[in-house]
């Protein structure tokens, strides 16, 4: 089922949390709202699930204007961030609970065969008859994901879906989610502010602010090509340096850097950790070590320039480099922005 | 004992141990010893007198019919008191909690003026045959009266802790407003329900004050227990008085463990394991 969101607007009592979003979502694609919390993505979510009505601009299942059409007909699978499970209702129960109140009358037979076949689905197979309060938090949220899958819905929404577990089990739940979309090929759209995740998990990646759309495109157009400062810093740990941008070069103490669109005036260049490179002596920026971080897979140097920038980046684990050593700094790859 | 970090846990456990012996079990042992002082046939002589089935009688059954009707609409109102705000909202919510705060016979004059023949609603009343003054149905009024606030106070803060993501999952898989409501609010409000209706309940029981105005207290019609320990008090027959007291005490007692035990049953759900 294809989504399209046509400048929808929504304004809460006194301030504005979404401001004319326009989206399309293909069938089957596995999209990702990213953005910092109060971006307005999760208000997005919910109007596409109709747990908020929009104060303007259309939404479009389909064909269909769905734009007034009340959640419990809209036929989207939705899982909430704390799963919302029913706590009085075992495993079993949650996950019938759709088909049972369902318009469309289902014999007892095919609801529990239905409830095995997605407890086998989510890999929670004989736990139909523990209550929420005996399972994990990411068996919890297996069982949200059936339960929501039970109505077949033409739309699957994830509110922050793995926000609550741990790092690990975060991991092998995006993998798990990852393999069941494959699977059944459901329209998703899943709300995160992990960049991480958004990047490892979606086919397309929409980047909000302020309730406005900042970019979307496939993780690697996003993380290739980031259009502004913001974006550049939401998806990752960046250094940036002060710069004045003139006949589209940047002009910086190591020389200049290609700023491609960039207007003439101040701008900032902005460099990934891994794109900086570290030598004790040679060409590049004149820097002294502050504090050297070590990581399982590589060492990070921070430095400051002696025009007084603070510069982060990571070298080869075997570097040898400790705290008050000077050294030269030389930009590998780097976006400039005008300033803000 | 285990060694506790919090300080002071001898000191306040033997304080706190000493002052509920001291207030609610002597007391109580008292009055099953007084009871316990009569033979067994002349025990079972007193409870089981004729006038004092009369008012077992009268009295179970309008404490039942009070908490029954307590229970719908203290549910009701603890409901909108929760989910809408509204002009005067909080004189609203003020007023549920003056049952506990008005001296119960002051609650008992003010309701036998209302009702009698000539009062507001007696004079309503009258005309359709209802007579409230001086019937059970008085008695109804006034135990639905003092026990309103038990359902309320109890069913509200469960009411405003309900997970709101709940009622949206359960709409999300298309859930009617009513299916949502037995099946999901229901269930989870049902501890908090019984706790309500078995204070409710014990409430009623007792109550004394503001029944006795309206009830018009004529033995084996309109004679609350209460009243006829009171009687037997004022008789100077402390044993009987006892007696009957010791019915009361074993009603509410078995009242309040049947509904912990509902209770405990409703809570399964939360048990981890």
């Amino acid at each position: 089922m294809k989504i399209r969101l046509e400048n929808v607007v929504k304004t809460f009592d006194t301030f504005r949390a979404v401001h004319g979003v326009s989206l399309d979502i293909g069938s089957g694609e596995l999209v990702a709202l990213l953005g910092p919390s109060g971006s307005g993505k999760t208000t997005i979510l919910r109007m596409v699930a109709g747990l908020e009505y929009s104060d303007g601009g259309h939404i479009y299942f389909g064909d269909q204007d769905a734009t007034d059409i009340p959640v419990r007909d809209r036929g989207v699978g939705f899982v909430f961030q704390h799963y919302a499970l029913f706590p009085h209702m075992t495993i079993g129960e949650n996950i019938a609970f759709g088909m049972k109140v369902s318009k469309l009358k289902r014999s007892t037979e095919e609801i529990e065969a239905r409830v095995k076949d997605l407890l086998r689905l989510v890999k929670l197979d004989g736990l139909q008859d523990r209550f929420p309060a005996q399972i994990s938090g990411g068996q919890r949220q297996r069982v949200a994901l059936a339960r929501a899958l039970a109505v077949d819905p033409k739309v699957l929404l994830l509110d922050e879906p793995f926000g609550a577990l741990d790092a690990n089990v975060r991991r092998d739940l995006r993998r798990w989610l990852r393999e069941i979309h494959a699977e059944l090929g459901i329209t998703t759209l899943f709300v995160t502010h992990d960049q991480e995740e958004a990047l490892d998990l979606a086919d397309r990646v929409v980047i909000l602010n302020g309730g406005q759309i900042v970019q979307e495109g496939t993780p690697e157009q996003v993380c290739r090509q980031p259009n502004s400062a913001f974006v550049m810093r939401f998806l990752g740990d960046t250094n940036s340096l002060k710069t004045t941008v003139a006949n589209g070069k940047a002009q910086l103490p190591a020389g200049e850097i290609d700023a491609p669109g960039c207007p003439d005036g101040p701008a900032e260049v902005f460099v990934r950790p891994g794109d900086l490179d570290w030598a004790s002596d040679g060409a590049g920026i004149p820097a002294d070590v502050h504090q050297v971080l070590d990581r399982p897979g590589n060492r990070r140097i921070l430095a400051a320039t002696v025009q007084g920038d603070t510069l982060e980046f990571d070298v080869a684990p075997e570097t040898v480099v400790k705290a008050g050593d000077r050294g030269m700094v030389r930009i590998i790859r780097a976006k400039v922005f005008a300033a803000g | 004992m285990r060694r506790n970090v919090l300080p002071g846990l001898r000191l306040s456990l033997g304080v706190t141990l000493f002052y509920v012996g001291l207030i609610v079990v002597l007391p109580l042992a008292a009055l099953v010893f007084k009871a316990a002082s009569l033979g067994p046939a002349d025990y079972w002589a007193i409870v089981s007198s004729p006038r004092a089935v009369a008012t077992y009688r009268v009295t179970v059954l309008c404490a039942l019919a009070a908490t029954v009707f307590n229970l719908f609409f203290g549910l009701a109102l603890a409901w909108v008191l929760t989910r809408y705000r509204f002009p005067g909202w909080r004189f609203v919510d003020a007023l549920v909690d003056l049952p506990f705060a008005l001296p119960t016979a002051v609650a008992g004059i003010a309701l036998t003026a209302l009702f009698s023949a000539n009062g507001w609603f007696g004079a309503a009343l009258a005309p359709l045959g209802i007579k409230v003054a001086y019937t059970p149905l008085g008695i109804m009024i006034a135990m639905i009266f003092t026990s309103l606030p038990f359902i309320v106070r109890t069913v509200q803060p469960v009411l405003e802790d309900l997970d709101p993501a709940l009622e949206e999952a359960a709409q999300s898989l298309g859930g009617s407003d009513w299916t949502i409501f037995r099946k999901v609010i229901l269930p989870l409000l049902k501890p908090a329900l019984l706790a309500g209706l078995s204070l409710s309940f014990a409430r009623s029981l007792g109550e004394f004050g503001a029944i006795i105005f309206i009830a018009g207290n004529k033995p084996f019609e309109t004679e609350i227990t209460a009243l006829l320990i009171f009687i037997r008090l004022e008789e100077y027959d402390y044993q009987a008085a006892a007696a009957i007291a010791s019915v009361l005490l074993i009603t509410a007692f078995s009242m309040l463990a049947l509904t912990n035990f509902m209770q405990a049953r409703a809570l399964r759900y939360t048990a981890r394991g």
